[in-house]
């Protein structure tokens, strides 16, 4: 990963992903293979190398617009971006720098809310039990999200196969697992 | 000879069939895996998207588990686990001020002495050595096989295959017996993790795969991630709605197949647990 700044913006969001994660926007020469290469493009508000190249305006206003995208949350960091950038630009580190900001900054997409509920039920199930409960799980997005009825035929299914635990696997060293989340939550800034 | 195994959270639920049929073809060939103790989640998606930290410091937790333990070396089956634990080892090897944060601050004792590998490195280190004589039953099949995302990316860390058009998998079929077919979606995205709060992008994602392996004329598709068989398994009722028709394409683990080509019994490979039925 290059952390060189020729030309860059180090001010503004751009100096923030590069100060974050090491990641320099200014390196993007708009050649549109990240947009071409990723598989979510067609569903994204902005695809990547839109919005590379709206963090190197360093307009506030479009900063904002990337914050409160859907793109950032619809990404699935498959990694295709990266593999193909000529500039081997980390853009899908660059991705989770900017949902984290989104999340901190109250500004996710609306259509994004049952995908981070998702996430959020997946992390809430490790940290009390430090094994995914995938039961547990589903209850939990069903309650953040209303949607009781879904997969509600996967469940039986997946029981019959012997793919669903009822009971959830718990570690010995709960409150050790516990103490860590608990640590990486207070230090956000 | 002993390696450390460890499973996830998957291997233990929803892939059980992944964890048995590693574990048979490990007793067939005479190695002995043993778990991590009291290992936890590696935090998936969810902790990367959401706490930079925390996706560095549950994959800690376990690799300290591990030096604990005194394992050198430990498989890792699912290629989502095998990416975090790996990106963590790397990232606290590169970047020291994450040391800081992550070992030092959560009390974990932590080298990054153990290494890590994936599940076609396993096939391939211990597992093909001992196959000399012992395939019984070729799979003499047409298969498509998908490697897809964290498997091979990003390589400037995992360093494995190659990203667009990685080889492994195939040479691996090859000597169980199969025909690799060649095909595009080798590395394409299944969907991963939107698989619930997204179904219908799976259902486009996985579908254009799955069409791609019937087209070329594969028979089943050959898979080394629990995510990527999920979605193109159990969601396969959204992929036969993307693609307004019912396709019955199996989606079996590497594993299994090398496993049949042993002669190791169907069930004890767990694929009567598939929700495509495996009728080859």
């Amino acid at each position: 990963m290059s952390t060189e700044t020729h030309h860059a913006a180090v001010s503004g969001l751009s100096g923030e992903v590069l100060e974050g994660t090491g990641v320099a926007v200014s390196h993007c020469y708009q050649c549109g293979k990240c947009s071409a290469g990723c598989p979510l493009s067609g569903e994204m508000d902005y695809p990547p190398s839109y919005i590379m190249r709206m963090l190197q305006t360093g307009d506030p206003v479009l900063e904002d617009k990337i914050l409160r995208s859907f793109s950032i949350w619809v990404c699935l960091t498959c990694e295709m971006c990266y593999a193909r950038c000529p500039m081997s630009i980390d853009i899908p580190q660059m991705m989770d720098f900017l949902r984290q900001k989104s999340l901190r900054e109250k500004k996710v997409h609306r259509d994004a809310k049952k995908i981070l509920a998702f996430h959020r039920s997946f992390l809430d199930s490790i940290k009390y039990t430090g094994r995914l409960y995938e039961i547990g799980l589903l209850v939990d997005y069903k309650t953040r999200t209303l949607k009781i009825m879904q997969d509600m035929i996967l469940a039986p299914k997946m029981l019959v196969r012997g793919k669903l635990n009822i009971f959830p696997e718990l570690i010995k060293d709960r409150s050790g697992v516990a103490a860590i989340f608990n640590k990486s939550n207070k230090k956000k800034k | 000879m002993t390696l450390g195994l460890y499973p996830g959270c998957s291997l233990k639920g929803s892939s059980r069939e992944y964890a048995e049929s590693v574990l048979a073809i490990a007793k067939a060939c005479d190695i002995e895996l043993v778990e991590i103790e009291d290992w936890n989640c590696c935090g998936a998606t969810a902790a990367h998207n959401l706490n930079k930290e925390l996706s560095l410091a549950l994959p800690a937790r376990i690799l300290s588990l591990a030096e604990k333990q005194g394992l050198k070396e430990v498989v890792v089956p699912c290629a989502a686990c095998y990416s975090r634990l790996t990106v963590t080892k790397y990232e606290l090897a590169e970047h020291p001020e994450f040391k800081k944060v992550v070992i030092n601050e959560n009390k974990l004792e932590y080298t990054g002495n153990v290494e890590i590998i994936n599940i076609i490195q396993f096939l391939d280190k211990y597992i093909l050595p001992n196959l000399d004589g012992k395939i019984t039953n070729p799979f003499d099949h047409k298969v498509a096989c998908y490697y897809g995302c964290l498997l091979v990316r990003p390589h400037a860390i995992l360093k494995f295959d190659r990203e667009e058009d990685p080889q492994t998998m195939d040479e691996l079929m090859l000597k169980s017996g199969a025909t690799p077919i060649d095909w595009a979606f080798k590395t394409e995205c299944c969907g991963a993790g939107l698989s619930v709060s997204r179904t219908s992008s799976v259902g486009r994602l996985s579908g254009e795969i799955v069409k791609d392996a019937i087209d070329r004329g594969a028979e089943a598709l050959i898979v080394a991630c629990p995510m990527c068989q999920s979605n193109l398994d159990m969601r396969r009722e959204a992929i036969n709605t993307y693609l307004g028709k019912k396709v019955d394409i199996p989606v079996m683990y590497v594993s299994q197949v090398v496993g049949l080509a042993l002669g190791i019994d169907r069930k004890a490979l767990g694929l009567q647990r598939h929700f495509v039925p495996v009728k080859i």
